[in-house]
This record gives C-alpha cells, sequence and structure tokens, in this order.
C-alpha cells in the first residue's frame, strides 16, 4: 500500500514536471523553470561531495565553468556539439582529477582552504587569459543542439531537454547514493579510521566521488552555457561557488530532496529579488548568516523536524504515554542513510 | 623592465601580504576559525582610510585609525557570530563567507564602483637610492614596516606573558581556563589584532594597489596561498610564503600577465604534494 502511494506520488510529480510548460503558459516562467532544474542538477553533484563524503567543496563553480567554457570554445572553434559536450565534459574530468588529488591532501578546513584557492584560479585564468577566453567579455555561443532533429530553441523544448537531463541525474545520483559505493563514501565520512581499518581505500573512495560530483557539475555547466549561450568569469567567480554551496545547505546536505529544494529557493529568490533591489550578493551573504545561525540543518530537514515536533506535541495530550515512543534517531535522512 | 625594481616591487607587495596573512594565519592557526572574511576586512581598511585622508586626516594617523576601525568590526564578528559557533568549523566558514558578500555590496554602495588611488605620503614620495640602485621610497618603507611588525609579533608571541597565554590556550584551552586564564578573552584579542592588521594593511597597502571592488577577491586567495604555503599558525611560515607568493605574483604579472594565477598556484601545487602541512606547519591543515 504505501509503495503503491509512494509510486503514485512520484507520477504524479512526473506528471506535473512534465506539463509544467502547459499550465505555465509564460515563456519567462518556463526559462525560470530551466535555470532551477539546471541548478539542482549542480547542486545534485555538489551534494555528493559536500553531504555523502563530508567535504566541503567551495571551488564547485570552477569545474561548473570549466565546461561552460570548454563547450563554448570548442563550438567557436568551429566543432559540432556533440563533439563540444563530450570534449567538455573530459575535460571537466581532467581537472576534477587534478582538484580531487590536490584537495584531497587536505580534509575538514584544508579541504575548504584548497578548493577556495582552486576555484580562484580558474576564475583568474577565465578573466586575464584573454587570448582564450576572451576575458571579462566572456565567450558567447549562436547556436544550441538539437538532439535527434528536435530544435531547442524555445523555452519549452529546453524545458524539456532539461529536465530529462535533471531525471537522469535524480536517477543517477539516487541509485549512487543507494549502492553498496554509496555506502561506503558514507562510512568514510562518519568513521574514516575505521573504514580505513576494514581495508576500505578512503582516498580512493573519496576520489571517485569527487568526480562523480564533478561529471554532474560539468553537465549543469553546459546546460548553463546553453541557457545562457554564453560565458563569463562571473560563471566562475567565488560567489557562485558559495550559491550552489548555499542551494545544497538551505535544502539540506546528504538528502535527495534538499539540494533540488535548495535550487528552487536561490533561484526563485534571486530573481524575485533582483526585481526590487541591486544587491543580491547583500541578501545572499545574510541568507547564508542566519541559516547558519537559525537552521543549520538545512531547510528539507528542519521543516520535517519541526513537523514532528509540532505533531507529537499534539498526540501527546490525547494518547498519554504510548505516543511518547522516542522518534528513531536519523530518520530525518530517511532514505538517504 | 627593471630587473631590480621588478624585485623590489615583488618584495614591498610580500611584506604587504604578510601584515595582511599573519591575521589570517594566526586567527586559522591558533582559533582553527577560517576568516574568510580577511580579503574584505582588507578591503574595508582601506575605504576607511580613503574617506579618513578626504576628510583631511593624516595618512598615518588614517592608516592607525583604519586598522583600529577594522579591528573593532572583527571583535564584534568574533563575539556576536563566530561565538556561537564554537568548533563548527563548517558553520564558520559559511558565516564568514556571508559576512565577506554583505560587505563587499556595503562598500559597493557607500563608496561607489571606481578605483579610488590612496595618495603616497608626503615624507615617503620619490626614489632613494640604496647600493647605487633607486629604489621607490615608499615600497622602502612598506618593506621595513612589514619587516618591524614581523619582529613585534613574532617577540610578542614568543617572549612575553600574553603570547605564553595564548599559546597555552591554543594547546589546551580547557587546561588553560583551568589555571585561570580567560580564553575567550583571549581568542577575541587574537581576532581583533588579526582583524586590524588586515585592516591597517589595505589602507598602506592603498598607494600601491589603490581601492577597487573586487580587491577583497584579489586579496584573499593569496592570504589563502600563503598559509598553505607557509602552514597554519606559524608566524615564520606567513612571512616566507608573503615574499614567496609576492615574488612569484609580480613576476608572473610582469612576465606572463596572461597566467599570473597559474604561476602563483605551481609552488602551491609542489607544497601540497610533498608537504601537505605546509612548509613550517606542526600538524596537517
Amino acid at each position: 500500500m504505501r509503495r503503491l502511494a509512494a509510486l503514485g506520488s512520484l507520477l504524479l510529480a512526473l506528471g506535473l514536471l512534465a506539463s509544467l510548460p502547459a499550465w505555465i503558459g509564460n515563456s519567462y516562467y518556463v526559462n525560470i523553470a530551466s535555470q532551477v532544474l539546471l541548478y539542482a542538477v549542480f547542486a545534485l553533484g555538489l551534494n555528493v561531495i559536500v553531504g555523502y563524503a563530508g567535504l566541503v567543496s567551495l571551488g564547485h563553480a570552477g569545474l561548473f565553468g570549466i565546461a561552460a567554457y570548454s563547450g563554448a570554445i570548442l563550438i567557436t572553434a568551429g566543432y559540432g556539439h556533440f563533439v563540444a559536450i563530450a570534449g567538455a565534459l573530459v575535460v571537466t574530468l581532467g581537472v576534477a582529477a587534478l582538484f580531487a588529488v590536490l584537495a584531497l591532501r587536505g580534509t575538514g578546513l584544508g579541504f575548504v582552504m584548497i578548493t577556495v584557492a582552486l576555484g580562484q584560479i580558474v576564475w583568474g585564468v577565465a578573466y586575464r587569459w584573454i587570448s582564450l577566453t576572451n576575458g571579462d567579455n566572456g565567450v558567447s555561443i549562436t547556436s544550441r543542439p538539437a538532439p535527434f532533429g528536435l530544435s531547442l530553441v524555445d523555452a519549452n523544448p529546453f524545458y524539456w531537454a532539461t529536465l530529462v537531463v535533471f531525471l537522469v541525474a535524480v536517477a543517477a545520483i539516487a541509485i549512487f547514493v543507494a549502492s553498496p559505493f554509496g555506502a561506503s563514501l558514507r562510512g568514510t565520512r562518519d568513521q574514516p579510521r575505521r573504514m580505513n581499518a576494514l581495508g576500505y581505500n578512503v582516498w580512493l573512495i573519496r576520489f571517485l566521488a569527487f568526480l562523480f560530483s564533478g561529471l554532474w557539475s560539468g553537465v549543469a555547466g553546459l546546460l548553463f552555457l546553453y541557457y545562457n549561450q554564453f560565458v563569463s568569469p562571473q560563471t566562475v567567480a567565488l560567489t557562485a561557488s558559495a550559491e550552489v554551496l548555499l542551494m545544497v545547505i538551505s535544502g539540506g546536505t546528504a538528502t535527495l530532496l534538499g539540494p533540488i529544494a535548495g535550487a528552487l529557493l536561490v533561484v526563485i529568490m534571486k530573481n524575485v529579488a533582483s526585481g526590487y533591489i541591486e544587491r543580491w550578493n547583500f541578501v545572499l551573504g545574510a541568507i547564508f548568516v542566519a541559516i547558519v545561525i537559525f537552521m543549520p540543518e538545512g531547510l528539507v530537514p528542519g521543516s520535517l523536524r519541526l513537523w514532528r515536533w509540532a505533531t507529537r506535541r499534539r498526540r501527546q495530550h490525547p494518547a498519554g504515554p504510548a505516543a511518547m515512543a522516542p522518534v528513531p534517531h536519523g530518520s530525518i535522512n530517511g532514505g538517504a542513510q | 623592465m627593471n630587473l631590480w625594481l621588478l624585485a623590489a616591487n615583488s618584495i614591498a607587495f610580500g611584506g604587504l601580504l604578510f601584515l595582511l596573512s599573519a591575521g589570517f594565519a594566526l586567527i586559522f592557526g591558533l582559533m582553527r576559525i577560517p576568516n574568510l572574511t580577511h580579503g574584505s576586512l582588507f578591503m574595508l581598511g582601506a575605504y576607511f582610510g580613503v574617506s579618513l585622508i578626504s576628510w583631511g586626516v593624516g595618512f598615518w594617523l588614517a592608516a592607525l585609525a583604519g586598522g583600529v576601525g577594522v579591528a573593532v568590526l572583527g571583535g564584534l564578528i568574533e563575539r556576536l557570530l563566530l561565538r556561537r559557533l564554537p568548533g563548527a568549523e563548517l558553520a564558520q566558514v559559511l558565516v564568514t563567507l556571508g559576512l565577506s558578500f554583505m560587505i563587499a555590496d556595503a562598500c559597493l554602495m557607500q563608496w561607489g564602483g571606481d578605483p579610488i588611488s590612496i595618495e603616497t605620503p608626503a615624507a615617503l614620495r620619490g626614489a632613494s637610492r640604496v647600493a647605487g640602485v633607486a629604489f621607490p621610497t615608499y615600497r622602502l618603507g612598506v618593506i621595513v614596516i612589514a619587516v618591524a611588525f614581523a619582529v613585534v609579533l613574532w617577540a610578542m608571541l614568543e617572549r612575553t606573558r600574553l603570547g605564553a597565554m595564548i599559546r597555552a590556550g591554543v594547546d589546551d584551552p580547557m587546561m588553560a581556563r583551568a589555571v585561570g586564564i580567560r580564553v575567550p578573552l583571549l581568542f577575541t584579542l587574537v581576532f581583533c589584532l588579526g582583524s586590524g592588521l588586515a585592516g591597517f594593511a589595505g589602507v598602506i597597502g592603498g598607494p600601491i594597489l589603490s581601492v577597487y571592488p573586487g580587491l577583497d577577491q584579489d586579496m584573499l586567495p593569496l592570504a589563502l596561498v600563503v598559509v598553505i604555503l607557509g602552514g597554519s599558525g606559524s608566524l615564520v611560515g606567513a612571512f616566507v610564503g608573503s615574499f614567496v607568493v609576492g615574488v612569484l605574483y609580480n613576476f608572473g604579472q610582469a612576465l606572463l600577465p596572461e597566467l599570473a594565477y597559474v604561476v602563483l598556484f605551481l609552488p602551491m601545487l609542489v607544497v601540497l604534494v610533498v608537504r601537505p602541512a605546509g612548509l613550517f606547519g606542526r600538524s596537517s591543515p
């Protein structure tokens, strides 16, 4: 019965997502929905390393940007979309491997510091290596790909293409997390020494997780490139890394829904806020501080906790001690654990 | 480009970096707080200096006042926000990052988007001849200031009662508190000192770098690279690392302007592979 309900709600969600353009109508809002989906892919990718490996990266916009830049540069050099996409992903994986080798020399704070430095180096290259990246002016491309002859120029087809990529990303990451490898990754997060003693190669597990995370960041970077048909150093700035980290943390780390909720929240807030005030970065910073101080575990687990607390209180009065049974610990992360 | 001049500029820039990253290294190494607002504090100090000088305050007084102003702000950040998150390193990273965005945007609102240069103080204008070679006097002055601060900081940490208390508070905070050292007060003091140094460096760096939006994001990675190179919490490491980074960055910009950041990154790569704790670090960061 419960499985049927779960399946039903999943199908309902899929139907809602697929038919979204039909009941939104306005192409401006369809484009915002595409943005939410592409940032959700990025946030899901970052969550692999932040949530499940417990390593906080502040350099992921570098990987996102490298995919976008490589794609743009290959397309401007005259290559087709297939070559550009494949080439960009290969370059991104190569850079992700380099990032991982360097950043995994440290854990905890060391890891954060090294990823900040690496991300800033990518930014410096994008900004200063003018002959390659066109500096502050960025690189523009003039076309979107047409898979199987379907043009993605309009907002609706682009939304559906992004939705397909998003669903593949969700499925891949769900399978990854539920797999034995995902379990061992969470093991290296919670008990690295015991995992080591059990014979797991902690470094290799983290390295592979970083590559997997980098791959999805690269996919999101390519979606971003095709969405904007433009990439500039702004894409790889520290604020961009911080923005996606905010999506992961505000939604809730190490959950599948958290980064998606976070992407929805941040993209909508960014679009709404920029309609009223110029200073998005100020708002971004303020939200960061507020979330850390008031809801450190993120919105999804935080609201779950509040809901549970509220419903338990209501039940407590009529039912008496029977309802006082302790809520199983760690159930906040439910299916993820 | 005159090679001697380039070398002098590099060393002066290294001195500036030392003033910036000494505070970063102290806060990071002693309190284990990754203070990502450090670049913003540097920029804020420089903007304070700009305003003070435009109101007719002398350069050196403005530098001191800029440092004190930023030190007070740093103390407030530590007391009001970071104090609530003891040991939660990720939360500290996020709070300081959020604050750095807020400071950067506030500066943009207050001082506008155009670069503002700070005039070199009258006494240090022009060039002086050292061993037959002409150097810009102001840059020699920056080198002297940096070395003087390095000696004072080292003496304070290694030779005074206060320094001994700080080191005790770092090595074993519980025991230090048990013998009557007020560790929380000490940490606020260190945070003020580190922030103040960054603000002071901002004003001192004004005549060389000028002040512009994005200065914070230019300086923060330099401070990070210095600390990764030198090792966290090591004053000697920050000193050596600053000059290495200063030389590499300036020579890189003069000889390979498009790849200056990559040149900067190479020694960090080597150090991370060979000695992840940094050149003078005690334990891994």
